[in-house]
């Protein structure tokens, strides 16, 4: 047999693997690109997975797919299309075929390519090639199942485990693809199964034969090599994805407040990751309370911020909608409070694992009265760390509930992260009222932020009374007084506004001036910055504005879109940012490029859009 | 140091906000017991004033904390459990009592409330019971009887409604008092053995709406045959009421049953002794919904049973996992795991 086989070099490559929802793509996808990052790559991972825990096995509706995308260099994107495609299953390989580039290597487990594969996937044929149109692709029709049953033969697991560890076989042949070192994930299985000596073993077996299995075939070419990553900051990193960046970054900001970090909330897809990640962290004094219902969520974080804790909720769309009412209650009642929505499809119970950007109307609008609050959006799956910061930072130091908006795609996806010192993270200074403040006013405010003091239950000399009632001015006790009603309004909006004193300057990616100024905000960032970055290769004269505050915008706004001819909001709903801007920054012409699929944006279509904008008259 | 708790006096409590319940109401006379309870609350549990925190929802019975000068938060309706839950995970030192009504607990706030009694989270719970909705002028509430006529149900209502203490103790509860809002002494007394239970206790009040559901507890309050149609319970003491103390409580088969003591062949020898530590609710439940004709209606605190509590085992997980940990702090937890180096 001849092992010669070439060597190719790339800069970046994209791998998608799919599969039925039991098959462990999920896990297959995260394993490899763990590897590749600790290998030294950037990477962007995309998990797509159905919201049924389990769909009738080979149909096309339990279809799952995690994408990885890895590089030499910076990697924004989980990318468009793939370069290798896994499918586990003829499904899989009808819902993905779609995204493989032209010419593009799939790879595909012959054995379940039978009468009954093909026929829950709902082929017409028994030719799968022929039919989704595959002749220019690369196939490898690889017998992963009966390979797998070989290799574990004498392993001792049940048929039940053997034909579940096929899918480490798979990954084994992806890795000799790539030529990854398999060490990371034996580490993996070793800590994973600790306590199964056998069950490491047969992975690890499983594995190294997936991999030594394309060496040896014919079918497999060449194998591709991309370097490390050598223009990426120096210094520590590791993997994140955008719900572990955000329970972390709420630990943050309670650690430099120097207060016990407290979240109330009620698990709801995409959001629950956050409550896991923040009930392990007990070991930092995190008090979690999975709560009976979404408003018991944030009525319990409210009453623990009365309390003296730095205190969050955390939920998806239909979940913001439950808490409105008491979103209403922390803005009258100004204490502090963040709520995360990790924003999935809506309306409704909508597309539960799909990402969309449509609650932004909502989260700036959604309750009854005139219930200014400070709205932010992290963008990509590490900077959620740092949002999420800066939502503790807002609300505690503000006195005012903060809304984080984060997306299923951000959520889920995960990327390298250069490990942060929290050393280089400022300092948050809650206006806590002292025990024993003479003359203690609940609702007198300093000068700077507008702010009320924080008086916790159980210093001396200040015990008072809030409550959803409107409040006098200074005293805060009950008021209906017209005028005093109508200047509560007025600060309470004041108070909101002034936050953009406190927040940087808005940038621009690209040259600050020219024909046309791409406007985004949240997890469309990776997309959007890539699609610009062609345009401007190309010569273009293209920039990018991505918001992080939205409400209040930062006080450049204005500035920065006057010196562009032409304005397109893109968005992942349609047109709520657009709008909100036409609210707010009234003299521009805004043009809208919106999408509503539940999935994120391709570069490719944004380039083809802005190409068309910029052609038009 | 600080021994305030030794010499405070009802007028302590009295905030400065005039009272604005209507001349008569029942809870005027709730509120007068909660000053007097909490000097008493304060010596006994060593509180200083600022450690006290009054949560409510909405309702007339939840502007309660507008009145006491203490800590206090108007939540939202039915949601003054989960605000009193946070606070008391927040801080588990503050004493953390909520006032609320048969709508705003057991309508709207059902949910919340079962989960509190549920957790045993240590917070106190006065219910205020008066069968209506006040605050909205006349309306039915879930502890309206069937069949009575109000502005929702001009024909009567076609549903049954909840019995607190019947529901309480379905929930795991440990802790289930009632008493009449016109027993300022005997409320106060309750409220203080509310304050000592650790863990979720409820002490339901019998309370008169003088406006939209007035008499509704007549049958009862009224001097002239109250003591026949209550009983008062307390722990280690016969179950005997009447005015003469010569009507008991028995079991017979499975129920209960009231006697006359001397007649029939019954001596004080056969009637219960209120064990109200006993873990079995079984005579509890039936205590509980005992109902006048058919038996007196039972005041004092029928259930008082040890039993950990949520915001204890909040606090001993964090210590326990704080003690062996690995992650001190944000910068530990940001390097833990896989890393490396570029």
């Amino acid at each position: 047999m001849d092992k010669q086989k070439s060597v190719q070099e790339l800069d970046e490559v994209v791998v998608r693997f799919s599969g039925d929802s039991g098959d462990g793509m999920q896990l297959t996808g995260t394993l490899f690109a763990d590897a590749s990052a600790l290998f030294g790559n950037d990477v962007s991972t995309f998990p797509d997975y159905p919201s049924e825990i389990r769909a009738p096995q080979g149909t096309i509706g339990g279809v799952s797919g995690f994408q990885v995308h890895f590089g030499n260099r910076k990697v924004n994107t989980p990318g468009d299309y793939c370069d290798v495609l896994v499918a586990m299953n003829p499904a899989a390989l009808k819902a993905n075929a779609k995204w493989v580039k032209r010419g593009g290597l799939i790879i595909v487990d012959a054995d379940q390519f039978n009468e009954k594969g093909y026929q829950r996937a709902g082929y017409k044929t028994f030719d799968a090639v022929s039919e989704l149109n595959l002749q220019d692709y690369k196939l490898i029709f690889a017998p992963i199942t009966n390979l797998t049953k070989e290799s574990l033969k004498d392993s001792g697991l049940d048929n039940k485990s053997i034909t579940r560890s096929k899918n480490m076989f798979a990954l084994g042949m992806v890795y000799y693809i790539f030529d990854r070192p398999l060490n990371f994930t034996e580490k993996f299985f070793e800590k994973k199964f600790a306590k199964k000596p056998e069950v490491v073993e047969a992975n690890k077996k499983v594995l190294r034969d997936g991999f030594n299995y394309a060496a040896n075939i014919q079918a497999i070419p060449s194998t591709y090599k991309v370097k490390q990553a050598t223009n990426l900051p120096k210094g520590k990193y590791r993997n994140i994805n955008g719900n572990t960046a955000t329970a972390w970054g709420l630990i943050a900001a309670a650690e430099k407040a120097g207060l016990p970090l407290f979240c109330g909330s009620y698990p709801i897809t995409p959001a629950t990751e956050i409550l896991i990640e923040l009930a392990k962290r007990k070991d930092l004094g995190v008090k979690t309370l999975q709560a009976e219902d979404e408003i018991a969520g944030i009525c319990t974080a409210i009453g623990a911020s009365y309390a003296g804790n730095f205190a969050v909720t955390t939920t998806s769309g239909p979940g913001l909608s439950l808490k409105s009412e008491a979103m209403g209650l922390a803005v009258m009642t100004e204490l502090p409070l963040v709520i995360v929505d990790v924003q999935r499809g809506g309306p409704s119970t909508g597309l539960p694992t799909k990402t969309e950007q449509s609650d932004l109307m909502q989260a700036l609008w959604g309750r009854n009265g005139e219930a200014p609050m400070v709205v932010i959006a992290a963008s990509t799956p590490s900077n959620c760390f740092d949002y999420a910061f800066m939502a503790g930072k807002i609300a505690m130091e503000h006195m005012t509930p903060v809304l984080l908006l984060t997306d299923g795609y951000i959520a889920n996806g995960s990327e390298p992260w250069r490990i942060p010192s929290m050393k280089d993270y400022p300092e948050i200074k809650p206006p806590i009222v002292p025990d024993g403040t003479e003359g203690y006013m609940p609702y007198a405010r300093d000068d700077k932020r507008l702010a009320r003091g924080w008086a916790f239950p159980g210093k001396k000399g200040i015990a008072h009374r809030v409550g959803g009632l409107e409040k006098d001015f200074l005293k805060g006790s009950v008021s209906h007084d017209p005028i005093n009603h109508q200047r509560m309004v007025d600060i309470r909006a004041a108070k909101v506004q002034r936050v953009q004193e406190f927040i940087p300057e808005q940038q621009v990616i690209g040259d600050p001036e020219g024909d046309l100024l791409v406007i985004g905000w949240g997890g469309t960032y990776g997309h959007l910055y890539d699609a610009v970055n062609e345009m401007r290769a190309s010569g273009k004269k293209v920039s990018l504005c991505h918001f992080n505050y939205i409400n209040p915008l930062p006080k450049n706004t204005r500035d920065i879109f006057a010196k562009f001819k032409k304005l397109l909001v893109c968005e992942l709903n349609m047109g709520q940012f657009a709008n909100y801007l036409r609210m707010n920054v009234q003299e521009f012409n805004y043009l809208q490029y919106n999408k509503v699929q539940g999935l994120p944006f391709t570069v490719a279509e944004l380039v083809e859009m802005f190409n068309q904008i910029l052609e038009e008259k | 140091m600080d021994e305030q708790y030794m010499n405070y006096t009802p007028q302590d409590f009295k905030s400065d906000q005039e009272v604005r319940w209507c001349p008569g109401c029942g809870d005027h006379a709730i509120l007068s017991a909660v000053q007097k309870a909490l000097p008493e609350v304060s010596k006994q549990l060593k509180y200083n004033l600022e450690r006290y925190v009054f949560v409510s929802g909405i309702g007339c019975s939840s502007r309660f904390p507008y009145y006491v000068n203490t800590f206090g938060f108007h939540g939202i309706h039915g949601r003054a459990s989960a605000i009193a839950t946070g606070v008391k995970v927040a801080n588990p030192s503050l004493s953390v009592w909520q006032v609320t009504g048969d709508g705003d607990a057991l309508a709207i706030g059902g949910n919340h409330f079962i989960h509190a009694v549920r957790r045993n989270i240590d917070i106190n719970i006065l219910l205020f019971n008066n069968q209506i909705y006040g605050l909205t002028k006349g309306q039915y509430s879930p502890t309206s009887p069937l069949g009575a006529i109000t502005k929702t149900s001009p024909f009567g209502t076609v549903e049954h409604p909840f019995r607190p203490g019947e529901l309480v103790i379905g929930a795991q509860g440990k802790f289930f008092a009632r008493s009449l809002d016109v027993d300022v002494k005997l409320t106060a007394e309750i409220m203080v053995e509310a304050a000592k239970h650790d863990g979720t206790s409820v002490v339901e009040i019998l309370q008169n709406c003088v406006i939209f559901n007035d008499g509704a507890y007549d049958y009862i309050t009224d001097r002239e045959y109250r003591d026949d149609r209550v009983i008062v319970l307390r722990h280690g003491e016969k179950m005997v009421f009447g005015k003469n103390r010569d009507k008991g409580l028995i079991l017979s088969g499975l129920s209960l049953k009231v006697v006359t003591i001397g007649q029939g062949g019954f001596t004080m020898d056969d009637i219960l002794v209120h064990d109200a530590y006993n873990p079995n609710p079984g005579v509890h439940m039936m205590l509980a919904n005992m109902e006048y004709p058919d038996y007196p209606v039972a005041l004092g605190v029928i259930r008082n049973v040890k039993d950990s509590t949520y915001d204890d085992n909040v606090r001993d997980q964090v210590l326990e996992v704080m003690k062996t940990a690995k992650i001190k702090s944000v910068d530990d937890l940001l390097n833990s795991g896989d890393t490396w180096e570029v």
